[in-house]
């Protein structure tokens, strides 16, 4: 062991308690990391190619290549981000301004809506050393972090001994799991903590609760249990600090985030609550912040390629740009839309001129005109992240690469448009 | 796991002390514990009518291999290491308060879990808690296991 630590990239609570063992330029053994970040930092099995046309090229001809493309483009698509370091993303939000592009991440089909509003002060949102330190009850609403993020609980959330939380979790903290299936994460806390929700139906246990918390009696079209209802409301209204973490779950079953800013608003009357999301690649948060800081939105933004003004909107969307047809070419960063769009909305990636950066093979990269191996982030390649919560984390480099970072490749492109 | 009553009435029930052990209630017992093995019960080797049964105690126990010295077993193939349980256990916390206590990677050597390649390993399990002169029932760890993967016999 080195008797250094480092940060796992593997999902967006980028733990910083990594110890590696590293043999020939690999990293031999990880202490401390999950499975899901043991499998991303010892690398890809299958890495990129640096190819042109089908062909193995030279980086330079690939670089090149990919700079005529974006140069011929007019309405290029630059997406991904979700796994690059923030400096890429910046270069990368130059480059949709100097090329006129439409640059968007996986947040605009994610947890978007919540880091918007987390970002515009709609929503009360605390640090994931608070939540250790702090916390006595803990939500998970529409999340499994024991399979998204294996060490949430264990490293944050539920288990571990903080400086107001010093008895543990068995008395000195409440775990609540709110979803339409019981996960692994309900499992754990237990079926009297667990409150199982049809689908769909997040919006009205909302507002129960929130009767609930009025005095109300809580009434649902599901007829869900008025008392296990208002024994939440009653734990909720008792928490000293409380935080919801938010999952897709939710996300994508709240049409509009009124019915949870309804809820904040009342627990934050009786109670003292904060919300997380919980981000799942590890630098999403970051290009939410560095667009917004950049243009003040913080996904779906199409550039004016003459005057460099933003223009954001769902039709900016990666999902409605593809599926309007509107881009005739594109440029994907650490991302697999091929695999995580559906296929309908996706296929049109394969009749432009596709550019894909990445470390690893993925389907997009087999349909792409250009592709350029990078350097893995947080492991061959150093730089800044931002974990889910907003907290900037330092990323250091473990061991060499022949390969490019992200931020290298996007430079050399900007440098040759 | 099997409780001691299946694997009871997995056995030939014959008490016939071929195995050395008095009943087969007793051969259970030491099967549970791993004192002995399948193969020590003669009758359900060799006799045609417990072949069912026979494969079926060797499905229970023929994949259960590496058990430690004090019967904890830590299923690999199940564990995700997610660090539950290195950060639940009483024996970690109080040897290693600001490291696996803290939710952070253990920085003691004296902890008897700890994740190794996304993997939990257990060491020292002399120390648990389970064992020794003032053994208790504490079930820290297999409570907090997602996946199940942490096993005592």
């Amino acid at each position: 062991m080195t008797g250094e630590y480092y940060v796992c990239t593997g999902c967006a609570l980028l733990c910083d308690d990594i110890e590696v063992e590293t043999e020939d330029r690999k990293l031999s053994k990880v202490h401390a990391a999950c499975l899901k970040g043991v499998a991303r930092m010892k690398g890809c099995s299958d890495p990129l190619e640096c190819t042109v046309d089908g062909e193995k090229a030279d980086i330079d001809s690939a670089i090149t290549k990919a700079a005529a493309i974006l140069r011929n483009a007019k309405n290029p698509l630059i997406f991904g981000h979700g796994n690059s370091s923030s400096e890429a993303q910046k270069i990368s939000i130059g480059l949709a301004k100097k090329t006129g592009a439409y640059i968007d991440d996986t947040s605009s089909f994610c947890q978007g809506p919540i880091v918007e509003a987390i970002l515009q002060d709609k929503l009360r949102t605390c640090t994931l050393d608070d939540v250790r330190h702090k916390a006595d009850v803990i939500i998970f609403w529409g999340a499994d972090p024991s399979n998204s993020h294996p060490r949430h609980l264990s490293r944050y959330s539920y288990f571990p001994r903080g400086k107001e939380r010093q008895r543990g979790w068995e008395e000195d903290r409440t775990a609540i799991t709110i979803d339409i299936r019981k996960s692994s994460t309900a499992k754990i806390c237990r079926d009297t903590r667990f409150y199982q929700i049809p689908m769909s139906a997040d919006a009205e246990f909302m507002d129960a609760i929130v009767s609930g918390l009025s005095g109300k009696i809580p009434k649902t079209s599901f007829d869900f249990d008025k008392k296990r209802i208002l024994e939440l409301a009653n734990v909720m209204k008792k928490a000293k600090f409380g935080v919801i973490c938010v999952g897709l779950g939710l996300v994508y079953s709240l049409e509009e985030l009124e019915p949870l800013f309804k809820l904040m608003e009342k627990l934050n009357e009786v109670s003292n609550f904060y919300l997380i999301p919980m981000v799942g690649q590890y630098n999403m948060r970051g290009f939410n912040q560095n667009l917004f800081a950049e243009t003040g939105f913080i996904n779906r933004v199409k550039f004016n390629s003459e005057t460099g003004n933003a223009n954001h909107g769902a039709e900016n969307s990666v999902v409605e740009a593809l599926k309007n047809k509107s881009v005739d070419a594109a440029l994907i960063i650490g991302s697999d839309p091929l695999s995580s769009l559906p296929l309908s909305v996706a296929r049109y990636l394969t009749e432009i001129p596709l550019i894909t950066i990445d470390p690893c093979q993925n389907l997009t990269a087999t349909r792409s005109t250009v592709t350029i191996p990078c350097a893995l982030g947080g492991v061959e390649a150093g730089g800044t992240a931002v974990r889910m919560d907003g907290v900037e984390i330092e990323l250091k480099k473990i061991v060499e690469s022949d390969n490019l970072s992200d931020k290298e490749i996007l430079t050399r492109i900007m440098e040759a448009i | 796991m099997a409780n001691v009553m299946e694997i009871y009435q997995l056995l030939p029930k014959t008490n016939c002390k071929e195995c050395g052990k008095t009943t087969c209630m007793a051969f259970a017992v030491d099967l549970l514990g791993r004192k002995v093995k399948v193969d020590d019960c003669p009758p359900l080797v060799n006799e045609a009518k417990y072949k069912a049964n026979y494969e079926t105690l060797l499905e229970m126990f023929g994949s259960v291999k590496d058990v430690t010295e004090t019967g904890l077993i830590v299923h690999n193939e199940k564990c995700i290491g997610c660090g539950n349980c290195v950060v639940a256990c009483p024996v970690n916390v109080a040897n290693d308060p600001f490291g696996a206590g803290s939710g952070k990677a253990p920085t003691s050597d004296k902890v008897i879990f700890k994740v190794e390649d996304g993997v939990v390993k257990a060491r020292n399990v002399q120390e648990c808690r389970r064992f020794g002169e003032n053994k208790i029932l504490c079930v820290a760890c297999i409570d907090t296991c997602p996946t199940k993967a942490i096993e005592f016999v």
